[in-house]
């Protein structure tokens, strides 16, 4: 009823093939990037924007990262959160080299950095396979980690062991450090998350996207229908953690301003893997979706009690989010294992066929 | 037109009248093991150029083994491969793929979470050449080159008759439309040779007919080679030009169909011998 | 620098040979401690296939759970007995609530569910008893403590701690009594068609639900003993969480259904990691066990993709 395709027929192959062949689709995508890139910056505060919104793209793009590796490649990894600080650690050590370097570009040129290194631990996944390639990504989340604390080098020998983002324009704006304001910050990782986001929808649906697929979903026949795998996993892993490295330099650069080791943890890494799970593995829109599950709620359950006026610790309210985002993991994975992109299908069929059940 | 049955009419002249075909695939002497199991023993015989031949043989007899070690995916321990007259060396799968060796699967081997139409695009990966920078920017080459590989693909879809399960899930076809859907998949790759494994298991009467003839066309129209193993003996009567029979990974008979049903080695195999 | 890696270390181990004796010692202990929890994993994932995350917090929670019940006023070993109570309403909860559900979903989703159960028993940890680190109630429970020295040679010296020679001596026990109930009992053979084949072994009239809550209980018992003797050498505390992670190194020598395999596994691990930290270590700044396990398992893994007790896996299609 609201939403159906009858009617509208497509006349080319190139029509057919477009991002959203359907009109409905169109005008949702268009009304959200109206609301992301005119609603918002209008109407938020900066409250609004540094806690929620930024971290938020920040994650969905980590997410839309791992999910190129694990939902369309197939590859379980659980070392996101150090390929993301490979991506930071990068980019802290381009802007002090090239102090006089455009700070977004040194951003975009760090994820090289973590793709290299995402590649080289991507190399025993010709051989190994499933929870097996998991203890590869686990040893590189820990050596990762270890590199961050012992190499001084890395944080160019603060006595904190932190880095420190330094303050740089751009165009006359202060776009890192602590005085850029959240709107500057806000625009640039909205840019480049909806940027990547697109150019990975179009690798997605050509031929290399269709090879991650065939890799995940039968590896053996992939291989006999002529795909190299373990030319297509190192491309998976290097472009996986290339847009890791990207949204871990932004993390940092955008949004925390200083990070340590422990901020690229293990429990980084766990924490993209639920978005991506929950989001929907094999689905960008999933990515997006998921992120906003694991971050905002938490942030939303923080206010409750306040709101409800009852006063609780700090503590407890954390302790009590931790419960309530275990047991809904628990409870989405029941009631829908294939992620929030399967029940909005399935929201849209139901759109589709009402006001009949069928 | 499905009435392939005793129809003698259908069935291509087999080229192995002539005698002088092109030998397009030759297996001389070939043994496998796992560990100390014996897959295959010793075992030889050729395939021509635009026949279609038939690999028999009761359960275990060596015959997924054999077309495993065609495309590559095994390596025979023993014995040579020669492909349009060439010695192969050891190779990768993906290698026999690229030089035209397409299979189907006995237990169907589809890419369940993609549809009708990516399975079968799937099928023209190694014909499609763009780089990573294109495929990025969409606009231009990569999708040119897109949509002509989609024009071959929605022809092979007209061919099978599959047009209204375009856009839907294989996860969610009927097991006789996935074997078809893999067909087509395999098609896509514009073989040489195509090697099916067991293409009419776990169908109806219908869905045989129907297959069967897809086979035939293929064969005759796209002049395509065809190596099936196949346990429906009507079947493989009435498709094949010549049939290797195995059993315990040994070759027991080889020759046209009427020969291979009157030698007594492949009665006493499938009908056992009292001793 | 070659002769700091490839000589040095030897030297000093024949140089010191108490010291290495100690080494080995800890690695030892280390082995036996990452070998139990390894054990629960095993247990679970012979049964069902899945790969229970939360093996690590359900130590900490049921050592946890036996110092809270301690706490107040329950006398030890009633504690003790309350604690297994309360692993058996876990496991039950846990087969009811989260496994019957997602019976024939994927590995990966069953992973994920048990993450979620480490997630909410971590703050279900933290909401009951409290975030900080706790003492275990090891003299309480009539466990060794102190410690013997060896004379070694004129002038070398070992120590060994007696709770690390009770644990080596319960963590055999626990393996010899695992053994006989999979072997030779009815439920052991009801587990094992089930980890072969759920539908299968539906098909004949094995209870999975059933199983399944035994295999949970039995990992918990598993994990409180395993809870018990971490914490007496440590605190018990949530980092514990962190060194959960090392069993799956453990799983990865010695396969992920293999029960001497977790033994064996995890000493291997446990010895390499300590002769690793305490030779190696220093020459790249150590602190390298928190990776060492990994890498290990890692080069491992690339000799033989199966696991040292594994069968050597031939693909079929």
């Amino acid at each position: 009823m609201f939403y159906r395709e009858a009617g509208q027929f497509k006349t080319s192959y190139k029509a057919d093939q477009a991002l959203f062949p359907i009109l409905q689709d169109r005008i949702g995508m268009a009304v959200i990037l109206i609301i992301a890139f005119v609603v918002i910056p209008a109407f938020a505060n900066d409250f609004f924007l540094t806690s929620i919104m930024i971290p938020f793209l920040v994650f969905a793009l980590a997410a839309i990262g791992l999910n190129i590796l694990t939902g369309y490649c197939g590859q379980l990894s659980l070392g996101t959160g150090a390929f993301m600080g490979v991506g930071a650690y990068a980019a802290y050590k381009l802007t002090s080299i090239f102090p006089d370097a455009n700070v977004i570009v040194m951003v975009l040129v760090s994820g090289v950095f973590s793709a290299a290194i995402g590649a080289v631990f991507g190399l025993p996944s010709l051989r190994i396979k499933g929870l097996y390639l998991a203890v590869t990504t686990l040893a590189a989340q820990f050596f990762l980690e270890w590199c961050f604390i012992r190499i001084p080098w890395l944080y160019n020998y603060n006595a904190s062991g932190a880095i420190e983002v330094p303050r740089r324009e751009m165009f006359g704006f202060i776009v890192t450090g602590a005085e850029a304001l959240p709107i500057t910050r806000y625009f640039v990782v909205l840019c480049i998350t909806a940027g990547i986001a697109y150019l990975m929808a179009n690798v997605l649906r050509g031929r290399i996207g269709r090879s991650w697929m065939m890799i995940r979903d039968m590896d053996i026949a992939a291989e006999l229908m002529g795909v190299r795998p373990l030319r297509t996993k190192l491309m998976a892993f290097a472009v996986s953690s290339y847009i890791c490295g990207v949204a871990g330099a932004m993390m940092v650069f955008f949004w925390l301003n200083a990070a340590e080791p422990s901020s690229y943890s293990i429990r980084l890494s766990f924490q993209i893997l639920f978005m991506v799970i929950l989001g929907g593995l094999g689905s960008l829109g999933g990515a997006f979706m998921g992120a906003a599950f694991i971050w905002i709620l938490p942030v939303l359950l923080k206010f409750v009690p306040g709101l409800l006026g009852i006063d609780i610790a700090a503590e407890t309210v954390e302790h009590a989010t931790f419960m309530i985002v275990g047991a809904l993991i628990i409870f989405f994975l029941i009631a829908e294992p294939h992620g929030f992109a399967r029940l909005w299908q399935i929201a849209k069929q139901k759109l589709r066929v009402w006001p009949f059940p069928y | 037109m499905n009435a392939f049955v005793a129809d003698e009419a259908l069935t291509p002249a087999g080229p192995q009248a002539s005698g002088e075909a092109e030998v397009l695939l030759r297996v001389d002497n070939v043994s496998l093991a796992f560990g100390g199991v014996k897959a295959i023993t010793d075992i030889s015989f050729d395939i021509l150029k635009g026949e279609i031949r038939a690999i028999i043989g009761p359960n275990g007899a060596g015959k997924t083994s054999m077309l495993n070690v065609i495309n590559g995916f095994y390596h025979p321990q023993e014995g040579t491969i020669t492909w349009r007259g060439k010695v192969r060396r050891k190779m990768k799968p993906y290698e026999a793929a690229s030089q035209g060796i397409a299979r189907t699967f006995q237990n169907v081997a589809l890419f369940k979470g993609m549809t009708t139409l990516d399975n079968i695009m799937s099928g023209r990966s190694l014909k499609m050449h763009r780089n990573f920078f294109w495929q990025v920017l969409w606009r231009g080459p990569a999708e040119r080159e897109e949509i002509e590989h989609r024009k071959k693909v929605e022809e092979i879809i007209d061919f099978l008759e599959i047009q209204a399960i375009r856009k839907t899930p294989v996860g969610r076809l009927p097991y006789g439309l996935q074997k078809r859907v893999e067909l087509g998949r395999a098609l896509a790759m514009e073989p040489e040779l195509l090697l099916l494994d067991e293409p009419m298991a776990g169908m109806n009467l219908e869905e045989k007919e129907d297959m069967s003839r897809f086979i035939i066309d293929v064969n005759q129209e796209f002049g395509t080679t065809i190596a099936l193993i196949e346990h429906d003996m009507g079947v493989v009567m009435d498709l094949s030009d010549r049939v290797v029979v195995l059993d315990y990974g040994k070759k027991i008979a080889d020759g046209p169909p009427e020969e291979v049903q009157a030698s007594q080695a492949v009665i006493d195999a499938y009908l056992g011998v009292s001793h | 620098m070659l002769y700091d890696i490839f000589i040095d270390p030897f030297v000093q181990m024949y140089d010191m040979p108490d010291f290495f004796l100690q080494v080995l010692w800890e690695g030892f202990v280390a082995g036996i401690l990452y070998a139990l929890i390894a054990l629960g994993f095993v247990l679970i994932f012979k049964a069902s296939g899945v790969f229970n995350f939360a093996q690590g917090i359900m130590v900490v929670f049921a050592a946890l759970t036996l110092v809270g019940f301690h706490e107040n006023g329950v006398p030890a070993y009633m504690a003790l007995v309350l604690t297994v109570f309360v692993m058996g309403i876990l496991a039950y909860g846990v087969e009811r609530i989260v496994m019957r559900p997602l019976v024939n979903q994927p590995e990966i989703i069953l992973l994920m569910a048990t993450i979620g159960l480490t997630y909410f028993l971590v703050g279900f940890g933290e909401f009951v008893f409290g975030g900080e680190p706790k003492q275990m109630i090891t003299e309480e429970l009539g466990l060794p403590t102190g410690s013997t020295a060896f004379e070694i040679g004129e002038r070398g010296l070992i120590i060994l701690q007696h709770i690390d020679i009770a644990a080596a001596v319960i963590a055999v026990i626990m393996v010899t009594a695992l053994g006989i109930f999979f072997n030779k009992t009815r439920i052991g053979r009801a587990l094992r068609a089930v980890a072969d084949d759920h539908q299968a072994a539906l098909s004949v009239g094995i209870s999975l639900n059933q199983i399944w809550a035994i295999v949970w209980f039995a990992a918990g018992l598993v994990a409180l003993a395993t809870g018990i003797m971490w914490g007496a050498r440590s605190d018990v505390s949530f980092a514990l969480e962190i060194v959960a992670f090392k069993a799956l190194p453990v799983l990865i020598l010695g396969g992920f259904t293999s029960i001497p395999g977790a033994i064996v596994g995890g000493l291997i691990i446990g010895f390499g990691e300590k002769i690793g930290e305490l030779y190696w270590g220093g020459l790249v700044g150590g602190g390298v066990e928190s990776w060492l396990a990994y890498i290990i398992a890692l080069v491992f893994l690339l000799f033989r993709p199966q696991g040292l007790f594994g069968e050597r896996i031939i693909e079929r299609i």
